[in-house]
């Protein structure tokens, strides 16, 4: 049994990805994200639009700021929010994914957060249920709302996101943060580079994905605007990946030395959490004139407001 | 424990007159003279000092003999640190400067690995205190040559280590292989493999075939070496990375480089003078000293080396030099360690290949002397002027018999004890300065 689509204000029923979102869509999205922003710096943050609805928190990945995020995000918006996670759901008894979907679908939840550590899990949970669904992150796949975050961030400090020129740097191949990224800036009209060694680039990434590749950092930096870092998880920086930490942070990790073949400008960015002296030199990490990383923590609740609110059905008589 | 050998004086300006000058990287084959000034060659050519040698300038008459470019061996074990009984960089340098080779990369699998800046340092500190020749490191590709982890090569590149090897072992694993040449790729880094399927090898001892089964030896198979050879190019399309099959020594390995090459993979190899020289019937009456790792194989092996090497298939011709002591060969043929000492015998095993079959010697000495230095990245290895004035002056006809008791090396372990030659190097150059003559050493 197909599961009867729900109204929405917004043409799609979940956010599984940036993958399919148009231009204007994301747009859409960053302006109503722009206006929860203000209200989140408001001594009064609720506008409890979905008072009433259930928002469930599905992470079958630990996750500290993304849960939290969200759960924010759903409380201040008024919904019911509960977390779940792996540690406590059924599939350490053996249910299968898709009977987690089902018993949850029985609850009549409103909207579902899903993490996965599959690429592909979301969606296949998608198809078993009739509220929407949001990826929080599945595998190595996409991580809307983070990408969404970062266009935002750039967008209120840097202007439009068209023409500009992002360096994407680091452990590329495990990214999901990356594949959300370039989807975005590609959509939105920015020219996106990767940087990182051969063994942390996915195979083919400048065909399939539509980017340039550089191996050098500083080749790779030149005049960009924005240079996002991704973290590199420490199981892999001992081994075939990537030799050492010390070797990581010779060539690929962000210091002034490097960050100098970027405009005067370019902002720094990390999805956190970061490994300082890894990937990031912890001053510059620091630096309020050019790293935005604690303003991206910032506007996270503020899309992921946004994104509730367009998916969720709103309480009756709540005003936007 | 410095070395009194090594000279601190500087390097003076010296004419290397009437001589037969070589050079494989201009193709110069004339007689003329060449200026050393300093360390450096100021200038060489048939018309030079043709009225006469200024005042101050030392001379040299080479007497026609051929002044080339000094030997690069880019394959050699110094043993040092950890195996100082069987040879160390001085008495390695020694041996390479009566050789007429002036520049040798040694490989990692001493005690402890070359696997770390730290190492690296210390074989050029050591070099720099006892060595007659130039000597470069070899880094480790996997740390400990465990084979599972790959090494800081971006560092230990930066720290001077000219390529990058597991030597004595094939890194087995094939995703380690093929993530070693994907990192390697980044910093245009040669990744050199011993190519060799042990699991194939087995307890095998010598090459397959009639001999082993008469002596009652296990054998290696070819395909041993080859299975690796043919995955390995498999990787390297994959990744982009350089490739470089060490001491090749078959056939069908010899036949997949010169495929690959075709291709344009960059993909290189370099044969031991004892693959081109011997065939497995050296090992007679089991002879530990014709014991090495790959073996001694089948004149068709043999043949296909030589070819090989004529056609371009293979780059460079590298000694392996790999020196042991008495215990480590005084054993049932089976326990005997791996290995011949080569760096002596380089030059006349070499010339073998002119005056036997029939090799340009031009295109010979671009085997032991471009080619290897342009696979290292060194300047050396040509005359010009600039180039480092490292100069092996050597008698292309002069006959002598090999004599292992008289080599420099520590260690005496070659299976040519006795064997008659032609070629050997009447005086080796490094840096401008003199480090052997065969007057002094007769």
């Amino acid at each position: 049994m197909q599961p009867e689509p729900l109204p929405s204000a917004f043409a799609h029923q979940h956010l599984l990805g940036i993958e399919g979102l148009s231009g204007d869509e994301i747009a859409q999205l960053l302006d109503i994200s722009d206006g929860y922003v203000e209200l989140n710096r408001a001594a009064e943050k609720k506008n409890p639009i979905l008072r009433g609805r259930t928002q469930i928190n599905l992470f079958f990945e630990t996750s500290t700021r993304t849960r939290t995020s969200f759960e924010l995000a759903g409380k201040r918006l008024g919904a019911d929010v509960i977390n779940m996670s792996v540690a406590t759901s059924a599939i350490k008894k053996g249910e299968t994914l898709i009977d987690t979907a089902m018993t949850l679908n029985a609850m009549h939840p409103d909207v579902l957060v899903v993490r996965h550590p599959e690429s592909g899990a979301v969606k296949l949970l998608s198809d078993h249920v009739n509220c929407a669904v949001i990826n929080a992150g599945d595998g190595s796949h996409e991580h809307p709302t983070q990408a969404l975050l970062d266009a935002l961030t750039i967008r209120r400090r840097r202007g439009p996101l068209e023409n500009l020129t992002v360096a994407i740097c680091g452990d590329i191949l495990h990214s999901r943060v990356a594949r959300s990224n370039i989807l975005l800036f590609n959509t939105v009209g920015a020219a996106v580079r990767l940087v990182a060694p051969p063994t942390l680039l996915p195979p083919r990434a400048a065909e399939a994905l539509g980017v340039t590749v550089h191996h050098d950092m500083r080749e790779g930096l030149r005049d960009v605007d924005i240079v996002m870092m991704l973290r590199l998880q420490t199981e892999r920086m001992q081994g075939t990946f990537v030799p050492s930490t010390r070797e990581y942070f010779h060539f690929w990790g962000l210091d002034a030395e490097k960050l100098s073949a970027a405009k005067d400008d370019a902002l720094i960015m990390h999805p956190g959490p970061m490994n300082r002296g890894v990937e990031i030199d912890s001053e510059l990490a620091d630096d309020i004139t050019r790293s935005v990383i604690l303003d991206q923590v910032e506007l996270g609740v503020a899309v992921r407001q946004a994104c509730l609110d367009l998916l969720c059905p709103r309480a009756p008589g709540a005003s936007g | 424990m410095p070395n009194t050998n090594v000279s601190r004086e500087p390097p003076g300006r010296v004419a290397y007159l009437n001589a037969r000058l070589l050079d494989p990287a201009s193709g110069l084959d004339a007689p003329g003279a060449l200026f050393a000034d300093g360390k450096r060659i100021a200038d060489l050519g048939p018309r030079l000092f043709a009225d006469g040698v200024p005042e101050g300038i030392e001379t040299v008459d080479c007497a026609g003999h051929c002044l080339v470019p000094g030997l690069v061996d880019m394959h050699v074990h110094l043993r040092e640190p950890g195996h100082e009984q069987k040879e160390t960089i001085a008495s390695g340098s020694q041996s390479a400067a009566a050789g007429g080779v002036t520049s040798m990369a040694c490989m990692p699998n001493t005690d402890p690995v070359i696997d770390d800046i730290a190492l690296v340092e210390y074989i050029q500190r050591r070099a720099r205190e006892t060595s007659l020749v130039k000597v470069y490191a070899f880094g480790a590709i996997t740390r400990g040559l465990e084979g599972k982890q790959i090494t800081e090569m971006g560092l230990l590149a930066e720290a001077g280590a000219v390529g990058f090897s597991d030597d004595g072992l094939p890194v087995t694993d094939a995703m380690v292989m093929r993530r070693a040449l994907s990192y390697a790729s980044t910093f245009g880094l040669l990744v050199s493999q011993h190519a060799e399927d042990l699991s194939l090898s087995g307890c095998g001892c010598m090459a397959e075939g009639a001999v082993a089964t008469r002596l009652g030896l296990p054998g290696i198979p070819d395909a041993s070496e080859e299975v690796i050879v043919a995955r390995d190019i498999r990787l390297v399309e994959l990744t982009g990375g350089r490739y470089h099959v060490a001491h090749i020594s078959t056939k069908g390995a010899v036949d997949a480089v010169r495929q690959a090459k075709a291709r344009g993979l960059p993909v290189s190899c370099e044969a031991a003078p004892h693959h081109f020289t011997l065939n497995e019937t050296a090992i007679g009456d089991y002879r530990t000293f014709a014991k090495m790792a790959p073996p001694l194989r089948d004149e068709e092996n043999r043949l296909a080396v030589i070819e090989g090497l004529h056609d371009g298939t293979i780059d460079a011709i590298a000694t392996d030099h790999a020196p042991h002591d008495q215990e480590s060969k005084r054993v049932p043929f089976a326990h005997a360690a791996n290995g011949v000492v080569g760096l002596e015998t380089l030059l006349p095993l070499s010339l073998e290949l002119h005056q036997r079959d029939g090799m340009a010697l031009l295109d010979l000495l671009r085997l032991v002397t471009l080619a290897p230095a342009d696979l290292l990245g060194l300047p050396q290895g040509r005359l010009a002027a600039g180039a480092p004035a490292d100069l092996l002056l050597f008698d292309l006809g002069l006959a002598w018999t090999v004599e292992t008791a008289k080599f420099r090396s520590k260690s005496k372990n070659s299976p040519f004890d006795g064997r008659q030659v032609k070629g050997r190097a009447l005086r080796t150059v490094v840096d401008g300065r003199t480090v052997f003559t065969l007057d002094d050493a007769a």
